[in-house]
């Protein structure tokens, strides 16, 4: 069992706020994540759930306010082999490009091979445990095109499992795929957070269901309208305190 | 007249030699290219290059060294535009195109003297390879080969998915300005020898052939490689018994094996879903 200090802060961020040109996406959002946390990042569509995934991963700059990595300011962080990130499916990707399974799995190895050098036996050693751990270690050979969007996802996942991350940033990890698939990937990112303290970062729609997955629930609409524990939101959510705020996305889950 | 007299002929030899070695390189750097949806950069770089060939001719400059130079920062240039996000990707390409072909055209209306010697330069001339320029492109040759070979990981992971490569932490924006030089300066070398208009078909035609095999990336590049050498010996060979442009052969003959493989594997998009 790996150690799993959960007053230990892996994100912190601070009053940040970001705009699409005139249009302003995220005010103000503070929100810390811990080590070993599983957090469902939820929200409206437009809410600014991506928004901010993009602004951790350093793929958009704040326009003020400031996140810092394992303590460090973002802009100075070295630490990005701790991190993956499974995209989200419908920004798509060329089900034509010709790839093999196991090409795409090994890319999760690459920025830490180094600049330059082939990939390591180890690194197919780690590619074959992650493929064997989304259960496709069979299709290896096969193009990605020719396998089901939920094979697919299941790959993507298993690429950001190759790089062995301390951090595992999902966004809308099963939009669109089919339920057996769905039930696997929230089976595995059960056990790799209970069981091997990976933190999870995942971005859903889907509240009922993050509600009994995640150990957090940030509710996101432009700013951070809660931050509390599953039993907790319900709670407040039931007293009406925070369905005042623009949420009533939320109240269907009363009704199951 | 024997099949072996081409090789009587000085001028043959090195034009093959050019030819081949164009035809090696090209599809390595295609693959990057077409894979991103980025063909018509190819087109772009060589009209690029001609304002710099016709600059170069009214300057009294070495014209090679006019198109590298306009290949190289017009690269720079489009990346730029690219990477700002203010101009999508395909319309920096277009700016460039019409801007530098329109250049060039008021460029040789100035300059009506050498207007003969640009046709060579339109449609390449392989009979009139030099020595130095097999020996010029034997060395961008390995240059090329070594880049793209020590860059391959990394080119394939951004080629495929460049947000996750980036957050992952290569650095994909100086990557992705090596391969675009490296595409200006194969360009630029290889218009004397195949000419501007036809630079970009040895470019895009042998890997969107290969493309339609659907085979692993690796796989895909060999073909290209396979079907890119056949069209320049078929094309260059046939073109001196029948006395045809050696670049027009090539490139039919790229477009007839694109035919073939497309035909064989035609297939509903997307490929079949299990």
């Amino acid at each position: 069992m790996p150690i799993v200090n959960h007053s230990q802060n892996i994100i912190e961020i601070k009053n940040v706020s970001f705009s699409y040109g005139h249009n302003q996406v995220l005010r103000d959002v503070s929100l810390n994540i811990h080590q070993g946390d599983y957090l469902g990042l939820v929200g409206p569509n437009g809410a600014g759930k991506t928004t901010l995934l993009k602004l951790i991963l350093g793929l958009l700059v704040p326009d003020s306010g400031e996140i810092r990595f394992f303590g460090r300011e973002l802009s100075k962080c070295k630490d990005w082999s701790k991190i993956s990130y499974v995209p989200q499916k419908a920004t798509g990707f060329d089900v034509n490009f010709p790839i093999k399974v196991e090409e795409v799995v090994l890319m999760g190895r690459a920025a830490q091979r180094g600049l330059g050098r082939p990939y390591s036996l180890e690194d197919k050693k780690q590619a074959r445990l992650a493929l064997e751990r989304v259960g496709l270690w069979s299709f290896k050979d096969r193009l990605i095109g020719d396998l089901s969007g939920g094979q697919q996802q299941r790959v993507f996942l298993a690429r950001a499992l190759a790089g062995e991350p301390r951090l595992l940033f999902l966004d809308e990890p099963v939009t669109g795929i089919d339920q057996a698939s769905q039930e696997e990937i929230y089976a595995l990112l059960r056990e790799l957070n209970r069981q091997e303290g990976l933190t999870l970062i995942l971005v859903s729609h889907d509240i009922e269901r993050i509600l009994a997955e995640a150990m957090h629930i940030a509710c996101l609409n432009q700013t951070l309208v809660c931050h509390a524990s599953p039993a907790e939101f319900i709670k407040e959510s039931e007293s009406g305190d925070i369905l005042g705020q623009n949420l009533r996305f939320l109240s269907h889950y009363h009704h199951h | 007249m024997s099949i072996l007299d081409i090789f009587q002929y000085g001028f043959m030899v090195r034009g093959l030699a050019a030819g081949l070695i164009i035809g090696a390189i090209a599809p390595l750097i295609g693959a990057f290219l077409v894979l991103r949806r980025y063909s018509l950069i190819a087109d772009t770089l060589s009209h690029v290059s001609l304002l710099g060939i016709a600059g170069g001719l009214l300057l009294g400059v070495n014209p090679l060294l006019g198109a590298l130079a306009a290949a190289v920062l017009a690269s720079l240039g489009i990346e730029k535009l690219r990477t700002s996000r203010r101009i999508y990707g395909e319309s920096a390409l277009a700016l460039f195109l019409s801007g530098s072909l329109a250049l060039a055209v008021i460029i040789l209306s100035v300059g009506r003297g050498f207007n003969t010697n640009l046709l060579n330069y339109l449609f390449g001339s392989i009979v009139t390879v030099t020595a130095a320029d097999v020996a010029l492109m034997s060395i961008l040759a390995v240059i090329v080969v070594a880049v793209l070979g020590f860059l391959y990981k990394e080119l394939v992971y951004i080629t495929f998915d460049e947000e996750s490569a980036q957050v992952s932490g290569l650095p994909t924006k100086r990557i992705n300005l090596i391969l675009i030089i490296l595409a200006a300066v194969t360009i630029a070398l290889s218009i004397p020898i195949i000419g501007v208009l036809l630079i970009a078909a040895m470019i895009v035609i042998p890997v969107v052939a290969a493309l339609q095999l659907r085979q692993s990336f690796g796989a895909t590049i060999l073909y290209a490689e396979l079907f890119s050498l056949f069209s320049v010996v078929t094309g260059i060979v046939s073109a001196f018994y029948f006395d045809l442009s050696a670049g027009g052969m090539i490139v039919i003959i790229m477009l007839a094996i694109f035919l073939l493989t497309y035909t064989i594997k035609s297939r509903p998009a997307g490929g079949p879903k299990l």
